[in-house]
Protein backbone atom coordinates (compact mmCIF):
# COMPACT_ATOMS: atom_id res chain seq x y z
CA UNK A 1 0.00 0.00 0.00
CA UNK A 2 1.23 3.46 -0.77
CA UNK A 3 1.70 4.48 2.73
CA UNK A 4 2.60 8.43 2.06
CA UNK A 5 -1.23 9.40 1.88
CA UNK A 6 -2.60 9.93 4.84
CA UNK A 7 -6.52 8.98 5.05
CA UNK A 8 -7.31 11.56 7.36
CA UNK A 9 -6.37 15.03 5.74
CA UNK A 10 -7.07 16.23 9.32
CA UNK A 11 -5.63 16.61 12.43
CA UNK A 12 -7.44 13.84 13.08
CA UNK A 13 -10.64 15.85 14.46
CA UNK A 14 -14.26 14.74 13.19
CA UNK A 15 -17.43 15.38 13.85
CA UNK A 16 -20.04 11.87 14.37
CA UNK A 17 -22.14 11.77 11.42
CA UNK A 18 -25.08 10.45 13.98
CA UNK A 19 -24.75 12.30 16.83
CA UNK A 20 -22.46 15.60 15.54
CA UNK A 21 -20.22 15.08 18.60
CA UNK A 22 -16.25 16.33 18.39
CA UNK A 23 -13.54 14.28 19.11
CA UNK A 24 -10.11 13.19 18.16
CA UNK A 25 -9.72 10.08 16.11
CA UNK A 26 -6.84 8.26 17.04
CA UNK A 27 -4.46 6.62 15.11
CA UNK A 28 -6.27 3.85 14.06
CA UNK A 29 -3.61 0.83 12.79
CA UNK A 30 -4.65 -1.22 9.86
CA UNK A 31 -7.62 -3.76 10.30
CA UNK A 32 -8.48 -1.42 12.95
CA UNK A 33 -11.77 0.09 13.86
CA UNK A 34 -12.62 3.02 15.97
CA UNK A 35 -16.24 4.12 17.25
CA UNK A 36 -17.28 7.54 18.72
CA UNK A 37 -16.92 7.58 22.67
CA UNK A 38 -21.00 9.09 22.78
CA UNK A 39 -23.59 7.09 20.34
CA UNK A 40 -20.89 3.65 19.63
CA UNK A 41 -21.40 4.61 15.56
CA UNK A 42 -18.12 3.40 13.54
CA UNK A 43 -16.23 6.11 12.87
CA UNK A 44 -12.96 4.47 11.08
CA UNK A 45 -12.56 1.38 9.85
CA UNK A 46 -8.96 0.94 8.18
CA UNK A 47 -9.38 -2.39 6.23
CA UNK A 48 -6.21 -3.80 4.75
CA UNK A 49 -5.99 -3.72 1.09
CA UNK A 50 -8.91 -1.72 0.68
CA UNK A 51 -8.57 -0.88 -2.55
CA UNK A 52 -7.52 -4.07 -4.79
CA UNK A 53 -9.75 -6.22 -2.31
CA UNK A 54 -13.16 -4.46 -3.68
CA UNK A 55 -12.04 -4.15 -7.12
CA UNK A 56 -11.26 -7.42 -7.70
CA UNK A 57 -14.62 -8.35 -5.84
CA UNK A 58 -16.29 -5.70 -8.35
CA UNK A 59 -14.62 -7.34 -11.51
CA UNK A 60 -15.40 -10.23 -10.59
CA UNK A 61 -19.23 -9.53 -9.77
CA UNK A 62 -19.81 -7.79 -13.48
CA UNK A 63 -20.04 -11.34 -15.20
CA UNK A 64 -22.02 -12.84 -12.45
CA UNK A 65 -24.42 -9.38 -13.19
CA UNK A 66 -24.41 -10.58 -16.41
CA UNK A 67 -25.47 -13.81 -16.00
CA UNK A 68 -27.92 -12.88 -13.55
CA UNK A 69 -29.98 -10.54 -15.82
CA UNK A 70 -29.70 -13.08 -19.04
CA UNK A 71 -30.12 -16.15 -17.58
CA UNK A 72 -33.95 -18.18 -16.50
CA UNK A 73 -34.38 -18.19 -12.74
CA UNK A 74 -36.33 -20.64 -12.53
CA UNK A 75 -38.75 -22.59 -14.93
CA UNK A 76 -41.80 -24.38 -14.03
CA UNK A 77 -43.54 -27.50 -15.99
CA UNK A 78 -47.14 -28.86 -15.62
CA UNK A 79 -48.03 -31.74 -18.38
CA UNK A 80 -46.10 -30.81 -20.68
CA UNK A 81 -45.95 -26.90 -20.43
CA UNK A 82 -43.41 -25.37 -19.77
CA UNK A 83 -42.47 -21.42 -18.48
CA UNK A 84 -39.48 -19.93 -17.47
CA UNK A 85 -38.68 -16.27 -16.03
CA UNK A 86 -35.85 -13.69 -15.93
CA UNK A 87 -35.61 -10.80 -13.19
CA UNK A 88 -36.52 -8.74 -16.24
CA UNK A 89 -38.96 -10.99 -17.45
CA UNK A 90 -40.91 -10.81 -14.40
CA UNK A 91 -40.83 -7.18 -14.01
CA UNK A 92 -42.02 -6.96 -17.35
CA UNK A 93 -44.94 -9.36 -16.42
CA UNK A 94 -46.05 -7.27 -13.56
CA UNK A 95 -46.18 -4.19 -16.29
CA UNK A 96 -48.33 -5.60 -18.89
CA UNK A 97 -50.50 -7.24 -15.90
CA UNK A 98 -51.16 -3.54 -14.78
CA UNK A 99 -48.71 -3.14 -12.23
CA UNK A 100 -46.26 -0.67 -13.77
CA UNK A 101 -45.64 1.39 -10.71
CA UNK A 102 -44.76 -2.05 -9.18
CA UNK A 103 -42.84 -2.93 -11.91
CA UNK A 104 -40.53 0.22 -11.87
CA UNK A 105 -39.82 -0.30 -8.45
CA UNK A 106 -38.74 -3.99 -9.20
CA UNK A 107 -36.42 -2.98 -11.77
CA UNK A 108 -34.76 -0.92 -9.96
CA UNK A 109 -33.57 -2.71 -6.76
CA UNK A 110 -33.16 -5.79 -8.77
CA UNK A 111 -31.58 -4.62 -11.94
CA UNK A 112 -30.63 -0.89 -11.92
CA UNK A 113 -29.14 -0.44 -8.37
CA UNK A 114 -27.03 -3.46 -7.90
CA UNK A 115 -25.88 -2.55 -11.46
CA UNK A 116 -25.08 1.03 -11.00
CA UNK A 117 -23.53 0.30 -7.31
CA UNK A 118 -21.12 -2.15 -9.16
CA UNK A 119 -20.62 -0.17 -11.87
CA UNK A 120 -19.73 3.26 -9.85
CA UNK A 121 -17.86 1.58 -7.46
CA UNK A 122 -15.89 -0.42 -10.45
CA UNK A 123 -15.15 3.58 -12.24
CA UNK A 124 -14.17 4.88 -8.36
CA UNK A 125 -11.61 1.81 -7.30
CA UNK A 126 -10.03 1.81 -10.65
CA UNK A 127 -9.01 5.89 -10.35
CA UNK A 128 -8.32 5.57 -6.73
CA UNK A 129 -5.71 2.97 -8.08
CA UNK A 130 -3.65 5.86 -9.02
CA UNK A 131 -4.06 8.82 -7.20
CA UNK A 132 -4.89 12.16 -7.26
CA UNK A 133 -8.34 10.21 -9.00
CA UNK A 134 -10.03 13.51 -10.87
CA UNK A 135 -12.70 15.37 -8.95
CA UNK A 136 -15.45 13.81 -10.67
CA UNK A 137 -14.77 10.76 -8.93
CA UNK A 138 -16.22 11.92 -6.00
CA UNK A 139 -20.07 12.45 -8.07
CA UNK A 140 -19.02 8.61 -8.30
CA UNK A 141 -18.39 8.16 -4.54
CA UNK A 142 -21.66 10.10 -3.58
CA UNK A 143 -24.25 8.24 -6.50
CA UNK A 144 -22.66 4.38 -5.30
CA UNK A 145 -23.38 5.33 -1.80
CA UNK A 146 -26.75 6.69 -2.53
CA UNK A 147 -27.89 3.47 -4.57
CA UNK A 148 -26.46 1.15 -2.45
CA UNK A 149 -29.47 0.30 -0.40
CA UNK A 150 -31.64 0.34 -3.02
CA UNK A 151 -29.93 -2.67 -4.21
CA UNK A 152 -31.64 -5.59 -3.32
CA UNK A 153 -30.13 -8.73 -4.45
CA UNK A 154 -30.34 -10.50 -1.23
CA UNK A 155 -34.33 -9.96 -0.26
CA UNK A 156 -34.79 -11.09 -3.76
CA UNK A 157 -32.88 -14.16 -3.53
CA UNK A 158 -34.79 -15.05 -0.38
CA UNK A 159 -38.31 -14.12 -2.83
CA UNK A 160 -37.08 -16.02 -5.27
CA UNK A 161 -37.15 -18.92 -2.91
CA UNK A 162 -40.00 -18.25 -1.50
CA UNK A 163 -41.91 -18.11 -4.57
CA UNK A 164 -40.02 -21.45 -5.48
CA UNK A 165 -41.63 -23.27 -2.23
CA UNK A 166 -45.08 -21.67 -3.10
CA UNK A 167 -45.22 -22.63 -6.61
CA UNK A 168 -43.69 -26.09 -5.95
CA UNK A 169 -47.50 -26.79 -4.50
CA UNK A 170 -49.01 -26.49 -7.70
CA UNK A 171 -45.81 -27.21 -10.17
CA UNK A 172 -43.13 -29.12 -10.85
CA UNK A 173 -40.18 -26.40 -10.28
CA UNK A 174 -36.76 -26.11 -11.40
CA UNK A 175 -34.07 -23.30 -10.35
CA UNK A 176 -32.17 -21.85 -13.43
CA UNK A 177 -28.45 -20.80 -13.92
CA UNK A 178 -30.19 -17.37 -13.40
CA UNK A 179 -30.78 -18.05 -9.32
CA UNK A 180 -27.65 -19.55 -9.05
CA UNK A 181 -25.39 -16.02 -10.19
CA UNK A 182 -28.05 -14.60 -8.16
CA UNK A 183 -26.96 -16.35 -5.48
CA UNK A 184 -23.40 -15.37 -6.10
CA UNK A 185 -24.08 -11.57 -6.69
CA UNK A 186 -26.08 -11.64 -2.86
CA UNK A 187 -22.24 -12.40 -1.80
CA UNK A 188 -20.11 -10.52 -4.16
CA UNK A 189 -22.17 -7.21 -3.03
CA UNK A 190 -21.90 -7.22 0.74
CA UNK A 191 -18.44 -8.34 0.25
CA UNK A 192 -17.47 -5.14 -1.52
CA UNK A 193 -18.91 -2.84 0.58
CA UNK A 194 -17.27 -4.60 3.64
CA UNK A 195 -13.60 -4.23 2.44
CA UNK A 196 -14.17 -0.64 0.65
CA UNK A 197 -12.85 1.57 3.00
CA UNK A 198 -14.12 5.47 1.83
CA UNK A 199 -11.69 7.58 3.71
CA UNK A 200 -9.15 6.04 1.43
CA UNK A 201 -10.98 6.56 -1.50
CA UNK A 202 -11.20 10.20 0.00
CA UNK A 203 -8.03 10.16 0.77
CA UNK A 204 -6.68 9.59 -2.77
CA UNK A 205 -9.45 12.16 -4.56
CA UNK A 206 -8.39 15.77 -6.09
CA UNK A 207 -10.42 17.83 -3.52
CA UNK A 208 -13.63 19.79 -5.31
CA UNK A 209 -11.43 23.34 -4.61
CA UNK A 210 -8.70 21.80 -6.59
CA UNK A 211 -6.34 21.19 -4.29
CA UNK A 212 -4.54 17.73 -5.01
CA UNK A 213 -4.91 15.31 -2.04
CA UNK A 214 -2.35 15.65 1.05
CA UNK A 215 0.79 14.09 1.47
CA UNK A 216 1.24 14.98 4.87
CA UNK A 217 -1.28 15.26 7.16
CA UNK A 218 -1.37 19.32 6.95
CA UNK A 219 -4.78 20.25 8.96
CA UNK A 220 -6.99 21.85 6.90
CA UNK A 221 -7.13 25.15 8.65
CA UNK A 222 -10.26 26.23 8.78
CA UNK A 223 -10.08 29.47 6.51
CA UNK A 224 -13.03 30.87 4.37
CA UNK A 225 -11.13 30.64 1.20
CA UNK A 226 -10.94 26.65 1.49
CA UNK A 227 -14.68 26.45 1.94
CA UNK A 228 -16.70 28.26 -0.60
CA UNK A 229 -17.35 28.25 -4.09
CA UNK A 230 -19.55 25.40 -5.73
CA UNK A 231 -17.49 23.12 -7.80
CA UNK B 1 -18.72 12.57 29.03
CA UNK B 2 -21.43 13.93 29.22
CA UNK B 3 -19.92 17.24 30.24
CA UNK B 4 -17.33 18.00 27.64
CA UNK B 5 -19.78 16.89 24.94
CA UNK B 6 -19.51 19.61 22.44
CA UNK B 7 -21.08 19.29 18.99
CA UNK B 8 -19.44 20.10 15.70
CA UNK B 9 -22.52 22.50 15.44
CA UNK B 10 -22.06 24.30 18.33
CA UNK B 11 -18.43 24.71 17.85
CA UNK B 12 -19.28 26.27 14.50
CA UNK B 13 -18.41 23.26 12.76
CA UNK B 14 -19.77 21.29 10.00
CA UNK B 15 -19.23 17.61 8.81
CA UNK B 16 -19.55 16.74 5.22
CA UNK B 17 -22.90 14.46 4.94
CA UNK B 18 -20.84 12.46 1.72
CA UNK B 19 -16.90 12.46 2.65
CA UNK B 20 -17.30 13.49 6.85
CA UNK B 21 -14.95 16.26 6.37
CA UNK B 22 -15.09 18.82 9.15
CA UNK B 23 -14.50 22.51 7.80
CA UNK B 24 -15.44 25.87 8.98
CA UNK B 25 -18.92 26.89 6.77
CA UNK B 26 -18.60 30.28 4.85
CA UNK B 27 -21.73 31.60 7.30
CA UNK B 28 -24.15 29.98 9.68
CA UNK B 29 -27.11 30.45 7.44
CA UNK B 30 -25.40 29.57 4.50
CA UNK B 31 -22.48 26.73 5.05
CA UNK B 32 -21.53 26.61 1.63
CA UNK B 33 -20.09 23.57 -0.11
CA UNK B 34 -17.43 20.85 1.16
CA UNK B 35 -14.24 21.97 0.07
CA UNK B 36 -12.81 18.33 -0.69
CA UNK B 37 -15.99 16.76 -2.46
CA UNK B 38 -17.91 19.63 -3.49
CA UNK B 39 -21.63 18.65 -1.74
CA UNK B 40 -23.75 21.27 -0.41
CA UNK B 41 -23.37 21.59 3.56
CA UNK B 42 -25.93 21.38 5.97
CA UNK B 43 -26.25 21.96 9.67
CA UNK B 44 -28.68 19.52 9.87
CA UNK B 45 -31.06 17.44 6.86
CA UNK B 46 -33.23 20.17 5.84
CA UNK B 47 -36.29 20.10 7.43
CA UNK B 48 -35.50 17.05 8.65
CA UNK B 49 -39.03 16.65 11.09
CA UNK B 50 -41.26 17.87 8.32
CA UNK B 51 -40.64 16.21 5.80
CA UNK B 52 -40.06 13.03 7.56
CA UNK B 53 -43.22 13.12 9.33
CA UNK B 54 -45.04 13.35 5.99
CA UNK B 55 -43.48 10.16 4.57
CA UNK B 56 -44.45 8.48 7.87
CA UNK B 57 -48.04 9.58 7.78
CA UNK B 58 -47.95 8.58 4.07
CA UNK B 59 -46.26 5.16 4.60
CA UNK B 60 -49.13 4.81 7.54
CA UNK B 61 -51.92 5.32 4.85
CA UNK B 62 -50.94 3.12 2.17
CA UNK B 63 -50.02 0.12 4.78
CA UNK B 64 -54.16 -0.61 5.28
CA UNK B 65 -54.84 -1.24 1.57
CA UNK B 66 -51.93 -3.04 1.44
CA UNK B 67 -53.05 -5.61 4.00
CA UNK B 68 -56.18 -5.42 3.14
CA UNK B 69 -55.98 -5.48 -0.90
CA UNK B 70 -55.21 -8.84 -2.26
CA UNK B 71 -51.76 -8.77 -3.93
CA UNK B 72 -52.10 -12.04 -5.56
CA UNK B 73 -55.66 -13.79 -7.84
CA UNK B 74 -54.90 -17.33 -9.19
CA UNK B 75 -57.21 -18.49 -11.54
CA UNK B 76 -57.20 -21.90 -11.93
CA UNK B 77 -59.91 -23.46 -14.28
CA UNK B 78 -62.30 -20.69 -14.41
CA UNK B 79 -62.71 -19.56 -10.64
CA UNK B 80 -60.37 -17.03 -9.32
CA UNK B 81 -58.77 -17.36 -5.55
CA UNK B 82 -57.91 -13.86 -4.21
CA UNK B 83 -54.98 -13.41 -1.64
CA UNK B 84 -53.93 -11.39 0.82
CA UNK B 85 -50.22 -10.57 2.34
CA UNK B 86 -51.70 -12.86 5.31
CA UNK B 87 -53.25 -14.82 2.95
CA UNK B 88 -49.82 -15.71 1.61
CA UNK B 89 -48.32 -16.68 5.20
CA UNK B 90 -51.33 -18.36 6.48
CA UNK B 91 -50.69 -20.50 2.39
CA UNK B 92 -46.93 -20.79 3.64
CA UNK B 93 -47.87 -22.08 6.77
CA UNK B 94 -50.73 -24.70 5.76
CA UNK B 95 -48.56 -25.72 3.28
CA UNK B 96 -46.10 -27.20 5.82
CA UNK B 97 -43.37 -24.56 5.69
CA UNK B 98 -43.86 -22.68 8.60
CA UNK B 99 -40.02 -20.88 8.64
CA UNK B 100 -40.90 -19.62 5.59
CA UNK B 101 -44.52 -18.26 7.00
CA UNK B 102 -42.49 -16.84 10.09
CA UNK B 103 -40.01 -15.36 7.69
CA UNK B 104 -42.68 -13.70 5.23
CA UNK B 105 -44.76 -12.87 8.40
CA UNK B 106 -41.73 -10.48 10.21
CA UNK B 107 -40.83 -9.43 6.65
CA UNK B 108 -44.07 -8.37 5.47
CA UNK B 109 -46.14 -7.39 8.74
CA UNK B 110 -44.26 -6.94 11.55
CA UNK B 111 -41.10 -4.47 9.65
CA UNK B 112 -43.11 -2.26 7.96
CA UNK B 113 -45.32 -1.80 11.40
CA UNK B 114 -41.88 -1.53 13.34
CA UNK B 115 -40.82 0.90 11.08
CA UNK B 116 -43.47 3.11 11.34
CA UNK B 117 -43.59 2.70 15.17
CA UNK B 118 -40.08 3.00 15.71
CA UNK B 119 -40.22 6.77 13.45
CA UNK B 120 -43.26 7.91 15.17
CA UNK B 121 -42.03 7.06 18.53
CA UNK B 122 -38.09 9.04 16.83
CA UNK B 123 -39.85 12.13 15.88
CA UNK B 124 -42.28 12.48 18.94
CA UNK B 125 -39.23 12.29 21.27
CA UNK B 126 -36.93 14.79 19.05
CA UNK B 127 -39.93 17.06 19.07
CA UNK B 128 -40.63 16.89 22.71
CA UNK B 129 -36.90 17.36 22.99
CA UNK B 130 -36.28 14.39 25.27
CA UNK B 131 -32.21 13.85 26.67
CA UNK B 132 -33.41 10.26 27.80
CA UNK B 133 -31.70 7.31 26.43
CA UNK B 134 -30.33 8.84 23.17
CA UNK B 135 -27.96 5.72 22.64
CA UNK B 136 -30.43 3.50 22.25
CA UNK B 137 -33.00 5.93 20.00
CA UNK B 138 -29.62 6.11 17.69
CA UNK B 139 -29.15 2.59 17.79
CA UNK B 140 -33.33 2.05 17.10
CA UNK B 141 -32.59 4.40 13.89
CA UNK B 142 -29.82 2.23 12.79
CA UNK B 143 -32.07 -0.75 12.74
CA UNK B 144 -34.69 1.27 11.00
CA UNK B 145 -32.17 1.85 8.34
CA UNK B 146 -30.55 -1.64 8.47
CA UNK B 147 -34.07 -3.73 8.32
CA UNK B 148 -36.19 -1.58 6.04
CA UNK B 149 -35.23 -3.16 2.74
CA UNK B 150 -36.11 -6.71 3.77
CA UNK B 151 -39.89 -5.80 3.01
CA UNK B 152 -39.55 -5.50 -0.11
CA UNK B 153 -39.91 -9.59 0.37
CA UNK B 154 -43.11 -10.14 -0.85
CA UNK B 155 -43.11 -7.82 -3.66
CA UNK B 156 -40.66 -10.23 -5.08
CA UNK B 157 -42.23 -13.30 -4.24
CA UNK B 158 -45.59 -11.90 -5.99
CA UNK B 159 -43.28 -10.70 -8.99
CA UNK B 160 -41.95 -13.90 -9.84
CA UNK B 161 -45.14 -16.50 -9.01
CA UNK B 162 -47.07 -14.17 -11.37
CA UNK B 163 -43.88 -13.95 -13.79
CA UNK B 164 -43.69 -17.95 -13.86
CA UNK B 165 -47.25 -19.21 -13.21
CA UNK B 166 -48.74 -17.95 -16.72
CA UNK B 167 -50.40 -21.71 -17.94
CA UNK B 168 -53.55 -20.32 -19.80
CA UNK B 169 -56.13 -21.77 -20.10
CA UNK B 170 -55.11 -24.04 -17.16
CA UNK B 171 -53.68 -21.72 -14.40
CA UNK B 172 -52.51 -18.09 -14.11
CA UNK B 173 -51.76 -15.84 -11.39
CA UNK B 174 -52.36 -12.21 -11.12
CA UNK B 175 -51.08 -9.57 -9.23
CA UNK B 176 -53.56 -7.61 -6.97
CA UNK B 177 -53.50 -3.96 -6.28
CA UNK B 178 -52.24 -4.54 -2.73
CA UNK B 179 -49.09 -4.77 -3.98
CA UNK B 180 -48.88 -1.91 -5.40
CA UNK B 181 -49.68 -0.26 -2.13
CA UNK B 182 -47.35 -2.69 -0.46
CA UNK B 183 -43.92 -1.33 -2.49
CA UNK B 184 -44.93 1.96 -1.85
CA UNK B 185 -45.14 1.49 1.69
CA UNK B 186 -41.52 -0.16 1.80
CA UNK B 187 -40.35 2.79 -0.74
CA UNK B 188 -41.85 5.63 1.14
CA UNK B 189 -40.40 4.43 4.86
CA UNK B 190 -36.97 3.86 3.54
CA UNK B 191 -37.07 7.17 2.02
CA UNK B 192 -38.64 8.61 5.56
CA UNK B 193 -35.16 6.72 7.16
CA UNK B 194 -32.83 8.89 5.33
CA UNK B 195 -34.57 12.00 5.72
CA UNK B 196 -34.54 11.39 9.69
CA UNK B 197 -31.37 13.13 11.09
CA UNK B 198 -29.91 11.39 13.75
CA UNK B 199 -28.11 14.14 15.05
CA UNK B 200 -31.30 15.61 16.60
CA UNK B 201 -31.58 13.08 18.94
CA UNK B 202 -28.24 14.54 20.72
CA UNK B 203 -29.31 18.54 19.85
CA UNK B 204 -31.46 18.46 22.73
CA UNK B 205 -28.57 17.09 25.15
CA UNK B 206 -25.92 19.27 23.89
CA UNK B 207 -28.10 22.53 23.88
Amino acid sequence: MDDRIDPTPDTGILACPDCDLLQVLPEVPPGGKARCSRCGRTLANRIRNSIERPLALTLAALPVLVVANAAPLMGLSVVGRQASTTIIGGAYQMWIEGQELTALIVLFCAVLAPAAYILFSLVVLLSATRPPAPRWVGDMVRWADRVQPWSMVEVMMLGILVALVKIAELAKVEPGIGMYAVGILMLLLPAIQVSLDPDEIWARLTWADGELPSTTPDAPTPETERTGSPP
Amino acid sequence: MTTAALSGARAGLVSCETCGLLSRPVGSAEPGYCPRCGKRLEWRRPRSIQTTWALVVAAAICYVPANLLPVLGTTTLGSTEYDTIMGGVVFLYTSGSWPLALIVLIASVMVPLGKLVALGYLLFSVQRGSVKSNRERTRLYRMVEIIGRWSMLDVFVDTFTVALVQLQPLMSVRPGAGVMFFAAVVVLTMIAASTFDPRLIWDAETE
